[in-house]
Protein backbone atom coordinates (compact mmCIF):
# COMPACT_ATOMS: atom_id res chain seq x y z
CA UNK A 1 0.00 0.00 0.00
CA UNK A 2 1.51 3.66 -1.22
CA UNK A 3 -0.76 5.48 0.95
CA UNK A 4 -3.31 5.98 3.83
CA UNK A 5 -6.37 7.39 4.84
CA UNK A 6 -7.48 8.64 8.47
CA UNK A 7 -7.57 6.13 11.14
CA UNK A 8 -5.07 3.57 9.40
CA UNK A 9 -2.91 1.86 11.55
CA UNK A 10 0.77 3.08 10.26
CA UNK A 11 4.15 3.76 11.15
CA UNK A 12 6.05 7.07 11.12
CA UNK A 13 9.99 7.46 10.10
CA UNK A 14 11.80 10.71 12.00
CA UNK A 15 15.17 12.11 11.94
CA UNK A 16 15.96 12.67 15.26
CA UNK A 17 19.55 14.04 14.97
CA UNK A 18 21.83 14.54 11.73
CA UNK A 19 25.12 13.25 11.73
CA UNK A 20 26.70 16.53 12.66
CA UNK A 21 24.39 16.98 15.73
CA UNK A 22 24.80 13.63 17.11
CA UNK A 23 27.36 13.29 20.47
CA UNK A 24 30.47 13.40 20.40
CA UNK A 25 33.20 10.34 20.74
CA UNK A 26 30.93 8.15 19.24
CA UNK A 27 32.43 5.03 16.84
CA UNK A 28 33.40 6.13 13.05
CA UNK A 29 30.27 3.43 12.21
CA UNK A 30 28.13 5.05 14.78
CA UNK A 31 28.97 8.82 14.08
CA UNK A 32 28.84 9.31 10.38
CA UNK A 33 24.57 8.14 9.92
CA UNK A 34 21.99 10.24 10.79
CA UNK A 35 20.13 9.42 14.64
CA UNK A 36 16.81 7.70 13.25
CA UNK A 37 13.28 6.71 15.12
CA UNK A 38 10.22 4.56 13.73
CA UNK A 39 6.90 4.99 15.87
CA UNK A 40 3.25 3.67 14.99
CA UNK A 41 -0.02 4.95 15.56
CA UNK A 42 -3.63 5.65 13.82
CA UNK A 43 -2.99 8.56 10.98
CA UNK A 44 -5.05 11.80 12.13
CA UNK A 45 -4.45 13.36 8.85
CA UNK A 46 -7.58 13.27 5.73
CA UNK A 47 -5.14 11.06 3.82
CA UNK A 48 -1.22 10.98 3.27
CA UNK A 49 0.88 9.51 0.73
CA UNK A 50 4.62 7.09 1.36
CA UNK A 51 7.06 10.01 2.69
CA UNK A 52 4.22 12.86 3.34
CA UNK A 53 4.83 14.68 6.85
CA UNK A 54 1.84 13.77 9.10
CA UNK A 55 0.20 13.41 12.41
CA UNK A 56 -0.50 10.17 14.31
CA UNK A 57 -2.21 9.10 17.43
CA UNK A 58 0.10 6.68 18.89
CA UNK A 59 -1.63 3.69 20.96
CA UNK A 60 -1.85 6.00 24.37
CA UNK A 61 -3.59 8.60 22.63
CA UNK A 62 -0.07 10.90 22.00
CA UNK A 63 -0.03 13.13 18.57
CA UNK A 64 3.47 12.53 16.72
CA UNK A 65 4.75 13.63 13.68
CA UNK A 66 6.86 12.04 11.19
CA UNK A 67 7.25 10.83 7.28
CA UNK A 68 4.74 8.12 6.64
CA UNK A 69 6.65 4.79 5.90
CA UNK A 70 4.14 2.06 5.90
CA UNK A 71 0.55 1.07 6.20
CA UNK A 72 -0.48 -1.69 8.67
CA UNK A 73 2.86 -2.79 9.49
CA UNK A 74 3.28 -6.30 10.90
CA UNK A 75 5.55 -8.32 12.34
CA UNK A 76 8.25 -9.89 10.81
CA UNK A 77 10.49 -11.64 13.12
CA UNK A 78 10.22 -15.49 13.13
CA UNK A 79 11.82 -19.00 14.67
CA UNK A 80 14.66 -18.79 12.09
CA UNK A 81 15.59 -21.42 10.05
CA UNK A 82 16.68 -25.31 10.87
CA UNK A 83 20.34 -25.21 12.56
CA UNK A 84 22.01 -28.79 12.35
CA UNK A 85 24.09 -27.31 14.93
CA UNK A 86 21.85 -27.47 17.66
CA UNK A 87 19.45 -30.29 16.48
CA UNK A 88 21.55 -33.15 17.84
CA UNK A 89 22.81 -31.49 21.50
CA UNK A 90 19.65 -32.99 23.50
CA UNK A 91 19.70 -36.39 21.60
CA UNK A 92 23.69 -36.87 22.88
CA UNK A 93 23.03 -35.44 26.02
CA UNK A 94 20.16 -38.30 26.94
CA UNK A 95 22.82 -40.85 25.24
CA UNK A 96 25.67 -39.68 27.82
CA UNK A 97 22.89 -39.99 30.67
CA UNK A 98 21.95 -43.63 29.27
CA UNK A 99 25.01 -44.38 28.97
CA UNK A 100 26.43 -43.72 32.68
CA UNK A 101 23.31 -45.55 33.69
CA UNK A 102 24.49 -48.66 31.88
CA UNK A 103 28.04 -48.30 33.03
CA UNK A 104 26.53 -47.91 36.66
CA UNK A 105 24.40 -51.16 36.50
CA UNK A 106 27.31 -53.22 35.04
CA UNK B 1 12.53 18.75 16.17
CA UNK B 2 12.35 20.14 19.53
CA UNK B 3 15.57 21.68 21.57
CA UNK B 4 18.91 20.77 20.58
CA UNK B 5 20.58 17.90 22.00
CA UNK B 6 22.93 20.60 24.77
CA UNK B 7 19.66 22.59 25.55
CA UNK B 8 18.14 19.16 26.83
CA UNK B 9 21.83 17.85 28.40
CA UNK B 10 21.97 21.22 30.10
CA UNK B 11 18.41 20.41 31.82
CA UNK B 12 19.41 16.94 32.98
CA UNK B 13 19.14 17.42 36.62
CA UNK B 14 15.75 19.63 36.90
CA UNK B 15 14.11 16.74 35.00
CA UNK B 16 15.39 13.64 36.39
CA UNK B 17 14.26 15.49 40.12
CA UNK B 18 10.35 16.06 38.47
CA UNK B 19 10.35 12.90 36.97
CA UNK B 20 12.09 10.28 39.74
CA UNK B 21 10.55 12.43 42.91
CA UNK B 22 13.84 12.03 44.47
CA UNK B 23 16.49 14.70 45.39
CA UNK B 24 19.62 12.97 45.52
CA UNK B 25 22.13 15.75 46.11
CA UNK B 26 20.14 15.21 49.90
CA UNK B 27 22.19 11.69 49.55
CA UNK B 28 25.52 13.29 48.70
CA UNK B 29 28.01 13.53 51.64
CA UNK B 30 31.33 14.16 49.42
CA UNK B 31 32.33 14.52 45.50
CA UNK B 32 32.86 10.32 45.90
CA UNK B 33 30.64 8.72 48.61
CA UNK B 34 27.20 8.87 49.14
CA UNK B 35 24.47 7.17 51.27
CA UNK B 36 23.45 4.16 49.79
CA UNK B 37 21.30 2.48 52.47
CA UNK B 38 19.69 5.69 53.15
CA UNK B 39 18.26 6.73 49.71
CA UNK B 40 17.32 2.58 49.43
CA UNK B 41 15.31 2.98 52.49
CA UNK B 42 14.13 6.80 51.22
CA UNK B 43 10.52 5.36 49.77
CA UNK B 44 9.61 4.05 52.99
CA UNK B 45 9.34 0.79 52.18
CA UNK B 46 9.92 -3.02 53.74
CA UNK B 47 10.60 -5.85 52.52
CA UNK B 48 7.00 -6.98 53.34
CA UNK B 49 5.49 -3.74 51.59
CA UNK B 50 6.88 -4.33 48.57
CA UNK B 51 6.15 -8.98 48.52
CA UNK B 52 2.30 -7.48 49.24
CA UNK B 53 2.46 -4.69 46.47
CA UNK B 54 3.99 -6.83 43.85
CA UNK B 55 1.43 -9.39 44.71
CA UNK B 56 -1.39 -7.53 43.83
CA UNK B 57 -0.34 -7.76 39.95
CA UNK B 58 0.51 -11.28 40.45
CA UNK B 59 4.41 -10.71 40.53
CA UNK B 60 6.72 -13.20 42.54
CA UNK B 61 6.01 -15.96 43.88
CA UNK B 62 7.34 -18.24 41.54
CA UNK B 63 8.11 -21.94 41.65
CA UNK B 64 11.67 -23.04 42.76
CA UNK B 65 12.07 -25.99 40.73
CA UNK B 66 15.00 -28.85 40.92
CA UNK B 67 16.72 -29.73 37.53
CA UNK B 68 17.64 -33.02 38.39
CA UNK B 69 18.08 -34.37 34.97
CA UNK B 70 20.98 -31.91 34.38
CA UNK B 71 22.65 -32.83 37.82
CA UNK B 72 22.88 -35.98 36.69
CA UNK B 73 24.13 -35.13 33.52
CA UNK B 74 26.57 -32.90 35.18
CA UNK B 75 27.49 -36.08 37.66
CA UNK B 76 27.68 -38.16 34.69
CA UNK B 77 31.56 -35.98 34.01
CA UNK B 78 32.23 -34.40 37.01
CA UNK B 79 35.22 -36.09 39.77
CA UNK B 80 33.69 -38.68 42.07
CA UNK B 81 31.73 -37.08 44.46
CA UNK B 82 31.27 -33.57 42.98
CA UNK B 83 28.20 -32.19 41.40
CA UNK B 84 26.14 -30.16 43.19
CA UNK B 85 22.73 -30.18 43.03
CA UNK B 86 21.23 -27.22 40.70
CA UNK B 87 17.86 -25.42 41.44
CA UNK B 88 16.39 -22.94 39.01
CA UNK B 89 13.60 -20.07 40.15
CA UNK B 90 11.29 -19.98 37.15
CA UNK B 91 10.40 -16.25 36.85
CA UNK B 92 9.08 -16.81 33.36
CA UNK B 93 5.97 -17.49 35.47
CA UNK B 94 6.14 -13.38 35.96
CA UNK B 95 3.32 -11.37 34.43
CA UNK B 96 5.10 -10.33 31.16
CA UNK B 97 7.77 -13.20 31.51
CA UNK B 98 10.54 -12.22 33.24
CA UNK B 99 11.58 -11.73 36.34
CA UNK B 100 11.45 -7.82 35.35
CA UNK B 101 7.97 -7.96 36.67
CA UNK B 102 9.20 -7.41 40.35
CA UNK B 103 11.58 -4.74 39.10
CA UNK B 104 9.25 -2.68 37.18
CA UNK B 105 5.88 -3.43 39.80
CA UNK B 106 7.16 -1.47 42.56
CA UNK B 107 8.30 1.66 41.10
CA UNK B 108 4.78 1.75 38.45
CA UNK B 109 2.82 1.17 42.10
CA UNK B 110 5.05 4.26 43.30
CA UNK B 111 4.25 6.65 39.88
CA UNK B 112 0.75 5.80 40.47
CA UNK B 113 0.59 6.99 44.23
CA UNK B 114 2.89 10.52 43.51
CA UNK B 115 0.15 10.89 40.74
CA UNK B 116 1.81 10.23 37.38
CA UNK B 117 -0.71 9.89 34.59
CA UNK B 118 2.53 7.74 32.66
CA UNK B 119 5.66 6.14 32.75
CA UNK B 120 8.90 6.16 30.79
CA UNK B 121 11.39 3.43 30.56
CA UNK B 122 14.45 3.13 28.57
CA UNK B 123 14.94 -0.83 27.63
CA UNK B 124 15.32 -2.83 24.45
CA UNK B 125 14.93 -5.78 26.53
CA UNK B 126 12.10 -7.55 28.72
CA UNK B 127 12.43 -4.48 31.15
CA UNK B 128 10.04 -3.01 28.87
CA UNK B 129 7.95 -4.93 28.74
CA UNK B 130 7.76 -4.77 32.33
CA UNK B 131 7.17 -2.03 32.29
CA UNK B 132 4.31 -1.55 29.90
CA UNK B 133 2.63 -4.46 31.46
CA UNK B 134 2.81 -3.12 35.08
CA UNK B 135 1.08 0.47 33.66
CA UNK B 136 -1.55 -1.85 32.19
CA UNK B 137 -2.21 -3.33 35.40
CA UNK B 138 -2.36 -0.21 37.23
CA UNK B 139 -4.18 2.21 34.50
CA UNK B 140 -1.08 4.26 33.60
CA UNK B 141 0.17 5.22 29.93
CA UNK B 142 3.77 3.65 29.29
CA UNK B 143 6.21 4.69 26.66
CA UNK B 144 9.11 2.70 26.17
CA UNK B 145 12.56 3.75 24.18
CA UNK B 146 14.12 0.57 22.31
CA UNK B 147 17.83 0.67 20.49
CA UNK B 148 16.48 -1.44 17.51
CA UNK B 149 18.13 -1.18 14.28
CA UNK B 150 21.44 -0.63 12.49
CA UNK B 151 21.37 2.07 10.22
CA UNK B 152 20.71 -0.75 7.31
CA UNK B 153 17.18 -0.72 9.83
CA UNK B 154 18.12 -4.60 10.23
CA UNK B 155 17.11 -5.26 13.89
CA UNK B 156 18.01 -8.12 16.38
CA UNK B 157 14.89 -10.46 16.61
CA UNK B 158 15.09 -10.98 20.03
CA UNK B 159 14.84 -6.65 20.28
CA UNK B 160 12.10 -6.99 17.72
CA UNK B 161 9.91 -9.40 19.75
CA UNK B 162 10.49 -6.90 22.60
CA UNK B 163 9.04 -4.27 20.38
CA UNK B 164 5.96 -6.55 19.99
CA UNK B 165 5.39 -7.40 23.54
CA UNK B 166 5.49 -3.74 24.63
CA UNK B 167 2.83 -2.88 21.89
CA UNK B 168 1.05 -6.17 23.11
CA UNK B 169 0.54 -4.11 25.99
CA UNK B 170 -0.38 -0.96 24.74
CA UNK B 171 2.91 1.25 25.31
CA UNK B 172 4.17 3.69 22.77
CA UNK B 173 7.04 2.38 21.43
CA UNK B 174 9.86 4.51 19.84
CA UNK B 175 12.31 2.33 17.76
CA UNK B 176 15.60 3.83 17.28
CA UNK B 177 19.02 3.05 16.15
CA UNK B 178 22.28 2.49 17.68
CA UNK B 179 23.53 5.39 19.94
CA UNK B 180 24.11 6.74 23.32
CA UNK B 181 21.99 9.85 22.65
CA UNK B 182 19.18 7.42 23.84
CA UNK B 183 19.10 9.41 27.00
CA UNK B 184 18.43 12.53 25.06
CA UNK B 185 15.52 11.10 23.75
CA UNK B 186 14.09 10.11 27.42
CA UNK B 187 15.16 13.45 28.91
CA UNK B 188 13.17 14.98 26.01
CA UNK B 189 10.10 12.62 26.26
CA UNK B 190 10.15 13.04 29.95
CA UNK B 191 9.78 16.74 29.99
CA UNK B 192 7.31 16.90 27.46
CA UNK B 193 4.85 14.21 28.86
CA UNK B 194 5.91 14.95 32.82
CA UNK B 195 5.95 11.15 32.79
CA UNK B 196 7.24 8.77 35.63
CA UNK B 197 11.24 7.49 34.75
CA UNK B 198 10.60 4.26 35.26
CA UNK B 199 14.55 3.67 35.51
CA UNK B 200 16.61 0.86 36.34
CA UNK B 201 18.61 2.26 38.83
CA UNK B 202 15.94 3.99 41.09
CA UNK B 203 15.80 2.35 44.46
CA UNK B 204 12.38 0.77 43.95
CA UNK B 205 13.62 -1.30 41.12
CA UNK B 206 16.17 -2.70 43.24
CA UNK B 207 14.01 -3.06 45.94
CA UNK B 208 11.71 -4.99 43.74
CA UNK B 209 14.57 -7.42 43.14
CA UNK B 210 15.43 -8.05 46.48
CA UNK B 211 11.90 -10.15 46.90
CA UNK B 212 13.78 -12.94 44.48
CA UNK B 213 16.72 -13.39 46.71
CA UNK B 214 14.79 -13.48 49.81
CA UNK B 215 11.89 -16.05 47.97
CA UNK B 216 14.34 -18.55 47.07
CA UNK B 217 16.28 -18.61 50.44
CA UNK B 218 13.08 -19.08 51.74
CA UNK B 219 11.64 -21.86 49.54
CA UNK B 220 14.92 -23.43 49.90
CA UNK B 221 14.91 -23.46 53.63
CA UNK B 222 11.76 -25.36 53.24
CA UNK B 223 12.40 -27.86 50.78
CA UNK B 224 15.81 -28.99 51.70
CA UNK B 225 16.04 -27.21 55.11
CA UNK B 226 19.04 -24.94 54.29
CA UNK B 227 19.81 -21.75 52.58
CA UNK B 228 21.88 -22.03 48.63
CA UNK B 229 25.41 -22.70 48.69
CA UNK B 230 25.73 -20.79 45.62
CA UNK B 231 22.98 -18.35 43.54
CA UNK B 232 24.03 -17.76 40.16
CA UNK B 233 23.11 -14.41 38.33
CA UNK B 234 22.69 -12.94 35.11
CA UNK B 235 24.68 -9.68 35.06
CA UNK B 236 24.32 -7.27 32.89
CA UNK B 237 23.72 -3.82 34.61
CA UNK B 238 24.17 -5.28 38.17
CA UNK B 239 20.25 -4.67 39.13
CA UNK B 240 19.71 -8.51 39.27
CA UNK B 241 22.53 -8.78 41.81
CA UNK B 242 22.36 -6.18 43.74
CA UNK B 243 18.62 -6.90 44.35
CA UNK B 244 18.72 -10.51 45.13
CA UNK B 245 21.90 -10.23 47.12
CA UNK B 246 19.97 -8.05 49.92
CA UNK B 247 17.24 -10.31 49.67
CA UNK B 248 19.32 -13.16 50.27
CA UNK B 249 21.03 -11.44 53.22
CA UNK B 250 17.20 -10.21 54.67
CA UNK B 251 16.20 -13.75 54.27
CA UNK B 252 19.31 -15.06 56.86
CA UNK B 253 20.81 -16.90 53.55
CA UNK B 254 24.60 -14.68 54.71
CA UNK B 255 27.14 -17.17 54.05
CA UNK B 256 25.69 -17.90 50.06
CA UNK B 257 28.31 -17.18 47.41
CA UNK B 258 26.95 -14.64 44.71
CA UNK B 259 27.94 -15.77 41.27
CA UNK B 260 27.56 -13.50 38.94
CA UNK B 261 27.57 -14.90 35.05
CA UNK B 262 27.68 -12.64 31.58
CA UNK B 263 27.86 -13.47 27.92
CA UNK B 264 31.67 -13.14 26.92
CA UNK B 265 31.11 -10.24 24.25
CA UNK B 266 34.50 -8.46 24.82
CA UNK B 267 36.04 -6.94 22.02
CA UNK B 268 32.46 -5.46 20.61
CA UNK B 269 31.81 -1.95 21.29
CA UNK B 270 28.27 -1.24 22.43
CA UNK B 271 27.52 2.43 20.76
CA UNK B 272 28.97 0.87 17.29
CA UNK B 273 26.66 0.66 14.62
CA UNK B 274 28.70 -1.81 13.03
CA UNK B 275 28.76 -4.12 15.88
CA UNK B 276 25.36 -4.01 17.17
CA UNK B 277 24.14 -6.58 14.74
CA UNK B 278 27.36 -8.89 15.75
CA UNK B 279 25.92 -10.21 18.56
CA UNK B 280 23.23 -12.72 19.43
CA UNK B 281 22.56 -11.23 23.29
CA UNK B 282 21.26 -8.13 23.85
CA UNK B 283 22.31 -8.62 27.62
CA UNK B 284 23.49 -10.12 30.28
CA UNK B 285 26.18 -9.33 28.50
CA UNK B 286 29.83 -8.11 29.51
CA UNK B 287 29.55 -5.27 27.18
CA UNK B 288 27.17 -4.60 30.15
CA UNK B 289 28.73 -6.44 33.31
CA UNK B 290 31.83 -5.48 33.30
CA UNK B 291 31.47 -1.36 32.83
CA UNK B 292 29.05 -1.34 35.26
CA UNK B 293 30.85 -3.08 38.08
CA UNK B 294 33.68 -0.65 37.41
CA UNK B 295 31.51 2.54 37.30
CA UNK B 296 27.50 1.64 38.38
CA UNK B 297 27.47 5.52 38.21
CA UNK B 298 26.94 5.69 34.24
CA UNK B 299 23.01 5.69 34.12
CA UNK B 300 19.97 7.96 33.53
CA UNK B 301 19.69 9.00 37.51
CA UNK B 302 22.62 10.67 39.27
CA UNK B 303 23.22 7.75 41.74
CA UNK B 304 22.55 4.02 40.78
CA UNK B 305 21.21 1.66 43.21
CA UNK B 306 22.75 -1.07 41.13
CA UNK B 307 25.32 -1.84 42.92
CA UNK B 308 26.90 -5.40 41.70
CA UNK B 309 30.65 -5.08 43.30
CA UNK B 310 29.16 -4.91 47.02
CA UNK B 311 28.03 -7.77 46.94
CA UNK B 312 29.59 -10.01 44.32
CA UNK B 313 32.21 -12.81 45.40
CA UNK B 314 32.65 -14.20 41.47
CA UNK B 315 32.44 -12.99 38.37
CA UNK B 316 32.26 -15.26 35.76
CA UNK B 317 31.81 -15.39 31.38
CA UNK B 318 30.36 -17.94 29.61
CA UNK B 319 30.23 -17.97 25.49
CA UNK B 320 27.43 -17.37 23.37
CA UNK B 321 27.71 -20.51 22.24
CA UNK B 322 27.24 -22.38 25.62
CA UNK B 323 24.45 -20.65 26.45
CA UNK B 324 22.28 -21.89 23.32
CA UNK B 325 23.91 -25.67 24.15
CA UNK B 326 22.41 -24.86 27.72
CA UNK B 327 19.32 -24.06 26.51
CA UNK B 328 18.71 -27.16 24.20
CA UNK B 329 19.45 -29.27 27.38
CA UNK B 330 17.15 -27.55 29.44
CA UNK B 331 14.11 -27.94 26.97
CA UNK B 332 15.23 -31.22 26.22
CA UNK B 333 15.92 -32.88 29.61
CA UNK B 334 14.16 -31.04 31.75
CA UNK B 335 11.17 -30.24 29.44
CA UNK B 336 11.47 -26.07 30.31
CA UNK B 337 11.64 -24.61 26.95
CA UNK B 338 13.29 -20.66 28.26
CA UNK B 339 14.75 -17.83 26.96
CA UNK B 340 18.37 -16.69 27.09
CA UNK B 341 18.64 -14.09 29.88
CA UNK B 342 18.34 -17.22 32.53
CA UNK B 343 20.27 -19.66 30.64
CA UNK B 344 22.96 -17.68 31.26
CA UNK B 345 23.85 -18.30 34.63
CA UNK B 346 22.57 -22.00 33.70
CA UNK B 347 25.24 -22.62 31.54
CA UNK B 348 27.20 -21.23 34.36
CA UNK B 349 25.81 -23.26 36.68
CA UNK B 350 27.12 -26.64 34.63
CA UNK B 351 30.45 -25.40 35.08
CA UNK B 352 30.01 -24.49 38.75
CA UNK B 353 28.46 -27.43 39.85
CA UNK B 354 30.96 -29.78 38.85
CA UNK B 355 33.48 -27.88 41.69
CA UNK B 356 31.17 -28.55 44.25
CA UNK B 357 30.03 -31.69 46.45
CA UNK B 358 27.13 -33.60 45.59
CA UNK B 359 25.16 -32.79 49.02
CA UNK B 360 25.88 -28.90 47.80
CA UNK B 361 22.98 -26.62 46.26
CA UNK B 362 23.11 -24.55 43.36
CA UNK B 363 20.34 -22.13 42.45
CA UNK B 364 20.49 -20.41 39.00
CA UNK B 365 17.89 -17.19 40.01
CA UNK B 366 16.00 -16.77 36.81
CA UNK B 367 14.35 -17.94 33.46
CA UNK B 368 12.76 -15.66 31.19
CA UNK B 369 9.82 -16.62 28.16
CA UNK B 370 10.88 -17.52 25.27
CA UNK B 371 9.34 -16.73 21.44
CA UNK B 372 10.16 -16.33 17.90
CA UNK B 373 13.28 -13.84 17.78
CA UNK B 374 14.53 -14.97 21.28
CA UNK B 375 15.12 -18.94 20.17
CA UNK B 376 18.38 -19.81 19.51
CA UNK B 377 17.12 -21.28 16.12
CA UNK B 378 16.21 -17.42 15.20
CA UNK B 379 19.34 -16.18 16.84
CA UNK B 380 21.44 -18.40 14.98
CA UNK B 381 19.63 -18.15 11.69
CA UNK B 382 20.20 -14.01 12.82
CA UNK B 383 24.37 -14.19 13.05
CA UNK B 384 24.96 -16.49 10.26
CA UNK B 385 22.93 -13.31 8.06
CA UNK B 386 25.03 -11.42 9.79
CA UNK B 387 28.60 -13.13 8.40
CA UNK B 388 29.20 -14.60 11.88
CA UNK B 389 30.94 -18.49 11.80
CA UNK B 390 28.40 -20.85 13.68
CA UNK B 391 30.02 -24.62 14.17
CA UNK B 392 29.90 -27.18 16.78
CA UNK B 393 33.72 -27.54 18.74
CA UNK B 394 35.85 -26.43 21.33
CA UNK B 395 33.86 -23.17 23.20
CA UNK B 396 37.17 -22.16 24.06
CA UNK B 397 37.82 -20.74 20.54
CA UNK B 398 34.86 -18.44 20.35
CA UNK B 399 35.83 -15.03 19.00
CA UNK B 400 32.51 -12.86 19.82
CA UNK B 401 31.74 -10.83 16.56
CA UNK B 402 33.03 -13.57 14.32
CA UNK B 403 32.36 -17.29 15.34
CA UNK B 404 29.74 -18.81 17.51
CA UNK B 405 30.69 -22.54 18.85
CA UNK B 406 28.09 -25.12 20.16
CA UNK B 407 30.15 -27.33 22.49
CA UNK B 408 29.92 -30.95 21.37
CA UNK B 409 29.34 -32.27 24.82
CA UNK B 410 28.67 -31.16 28.28
CA UNK B 411 31.82 -31.45 29.63
CA UNK B 412 33.45 -28.92 27.32
CA UNK B 413 31.18 -25.86 29.49
CA UNK B 414 33.18 -23.51 31.36
CA UNK B 415 33.42 -20.29 33.25
CA UNK B 416 35.96 -18.08 32.73
CA UNK B 417 36.76 -16.41 36.23
CA UNK B 418 37.08 -12.32 35.49
CA UNK B 419 39.79 -10.98 38.26
CA UNK B 420 37.22 -9.48 40.92
CA UNK B 421 40.38 -7.86 42.16
CA UNK B 422 41.05 -5.68 38.99
CA UNK B 423 37.34 -5.18 38.92
CA UNK B 424 37.79 -3.66 42.41
CA UNK B 425 40.56 -1.27 41.32
CA UNK B 426 39.54 0.04 38.64
CA UNK B 427 36.32 1.06 39.86
CA UNK B 428 37.84 2.95 42.79
CA UNK B 429 40.26 4.63 40.14
CA UNK B 430 37.30 5.72 38.14
CA UNK B 431 35.75 6.98 41.48
CA UNK B 432 38.72 9.10 42.18
CA UNK B 433 38.98 10.48 39.20
CA UNK B 434 34.94 11.07 39.13
CA UNK B 435 35.66 13.39 41.87
CA UNK B 436 38.42 15.33 39.77
CA UNK B 437 40.65 17.80 42.94
CA UNK B 438 38.51 16.16 45.97
CA UNK B 439 41.09 14.36 48.00
CA UNK B 440 39.65 11.21 49.18
CA UNK B 441 38.69 11.59 53.36
CA UNK B 442 38.54 8.37 55.46
CA UNK B 443 35.07 8.62 55.22
CA UNK B 444 35.86 8.22 51.49
CA UNK B 445 37.96 5.33 51.87
CA UNK B 446 35.35 4.01 53.98
CA UNK B 447 32.67 4.29 51.45
CA UNK B 448 35.08 2.72 49.09
CA UNK B 449 35.61 -0.52 50.55
CA UNK B 450 32.15 -1.22 51.40
CA UNK B 451 31.20 0.05 47.52
CA UNK B 452 33.61 -2.42 45.85
CA UNK B 453 33.77 -5.10 48.79
CA UNK B 454 37.26 -4.40 49.60
CA UNK B 455 39.10 -4.20 52.63
CA UNK B 456 40.44 -0.39 53.73
CA UNK B 457 44.28 -1.48 53.18
CA UNK B 458 43.23 -2.53 49.34
CA UNK B 459 41.45 0.80 48.81
CA UNK B 460 44.37 2.46 50.41
CA UNK B 461 46.66 1.38 48.25
CA UNK B 462 44.97 2.04 45.11
CA UNK B 463 44.26 5.52 46.23
CA UNK B 464 48.12 5.80 46.54
CA UNK B 465 48.87 3.77 43.19
CA UNK B 466 46.83 6.41 41.48
CA UNK B 467 48.73 9.75 42.90
CA UNK B 468 51.99 8.28 41.64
Amino acid sequence: MTSAKRGDFIQVHKVILEPNQRMEGLPSSTKYVPYECWIKGFLMNESANMGDEVRVKTLIGREISGALCEVSPKYEHDFGETQEEILSVGYEALQQLENKHKANRE
Amino acid sequence: MGASYSEVMSKKQEILLKATGIDYDEFEVSPISFDYERLMSSCGYSLQDVQKILLETGVGQTQLVELKNLTQLVRSIAPPGKGGRIFVKDEAANPSGSFKDRRAALSIYQAKELGYKGVVAASSGNYGAAVASQAAKRGLKSIILQEVYDNRRVGQPEILEKTRACEAYGAEVWQLTVGPELFYIMLQVLEETRFFSASLYVPTSILGIETLGYELAKQLLEMEGRFPDVVLITHAGGGNVTGTARGLIKAGSTQTAVVGVSVDLRGLHMASDNDFNRKSFTTGHSGFGIPFLTWPDRTDVPRNCARGLRYLDRYVLVSQGEVFYTTELLAKLEGMERGPAGNTSLAGALAVARELDRDQILVVQETEYTAAGKMPSSQLTFAKENGIRVTRGNPKKNRPGESIIIPERVDQISVEDFSMDKIRQSYIKNAIKAAEDHEPTEADERFLAEDSKSSLDQVREVIQSSNH
